[in-house]
């Protein structure tokens, strides 16, 4: 018979609700130092004002537009530390950073991000999308086309950073970039059920299926 | 004299490339300082002082592929 593990340990929700990335990023910083001291995991909540943010490895051969023309549209970009290429965060996309200890949870970086895919696979399948891995590539699927993307830091095994859930974004913002360095179509939640859905409901939802996965509760 | 390895990241995973350098030879760390940051698929990895100690050196530059195990720098 299955043992199922039982919630043991207390997440904390910081819902950062609409925020800039500088901001958030701070906050996200001084969470991993209280985890990395001992405090209980925490999962930080928040949707972004519009930014391009470059990951470590991220070339600005990604972007179809100058930088000028993208700071005139009022869009930020920010070099960040996490893994992964460039990407767009804005509102109706629902970002999600899990301050979380690995050392709980099997100190690798592959499973963790498997588990982070599975947790938005889940996710999506309550709202009857359903989303898939692609082999070779990171991030949740719809067919071809990309609805959540995948990006993370660790200090000390905490992690930070996490992953990008495209709920009503607008996915116009993605046509000036070359979304994680691919040639690819990016999709939402809002595109693929024909109607645009509550952020807040989601965000629910989220914490409620993260906190099944990782056998923490509130 | 401590070596700083690259430490197991996971089952899969056998090297990650140096993507930042937080201090050079001659710093002046305290245990748990960042001394090199990894990126490995879509994940960075930030491996830090076992102890405090001057950086004797630093073996790795920005840009180079580490094995899991590799030592990255020396502390005196």
């Amino acid at each position: 018979m299955l043992k199922t593990q039982s919630p043991t340990q207390l997440l904390r929700i910081r819902d950062l609700g609409l925020m800039d990335y500088p901001s958030a990023y701070r906050i996200q910083k001084q969470t991993v130092a209280e985890v990395i001291g001992g405090s209980p995991p925490c999962l930080i909540l928040c949707e972004h004002k519009p930014v391009f943010t470059l990951g470590r490895i991220a070339t600005e051969e990604n972007f179809f537009l100058q930088q000028d023309e993208i700071a005139r549209q009022g869009i930020d970009i920010q070099r960040t530390d996490r893994g992964g290429e460039v990407t767009f965060h804005g509102p109706g996309q629902l970002v999600a950073y899990p301050i979380l200890d690995l050392n709980n949870y099997g100190r690798d970086l592959k499973v963790y991000l498997g588990k982070l895919e599975q947790v938005a696979i889940d996710l999506l399948r309550q709202f009857g999308i359903l989303a898939t891995l692609i082999e070779g590539q990171r991030g949740v699927w719809v067919g071809q086309r990309k609805i959540v993307s995948l990006g993370i830091g660790v200090r000390k095994w905490v992690s930070f950073h996490g992953l990008a859930v495209n709920v009503n974004t607008d996915l116009g913002f993605f046509t000036m970039i070359r979304p994680c360095g691919l040639n690819v179509q990016m999709t939402s939640v809002a595109q693929e059920l024909g109607r645009e859905m509550d952020v807040s409901a989601v965000k629910q939802r989220f914490i409620k299926v993260f906190s099944r996965h990782f056998h923490l509760h509130q | 004299m401590i070596e700083i390895k690259l430490p197991e990241l996971g089952e899969e995973i056998e090297k990650a490339v140096v993507s930042c350098l937080y201090c050079q030879a001659g710093d002046r760390v305290k245990e748990g300082d960042d001394i090199v940051e990894l990126t490995t698929d879509k994940a960075t990895f930030n491996v830090s002082a076992e102890k405090s100690g001057v950086i004797k050196k630093i073996l790795v530059k920005e840009g180079d592929t580490a094995t899991i195990g590799q030592t990255l720098a020396i502390i005196e």
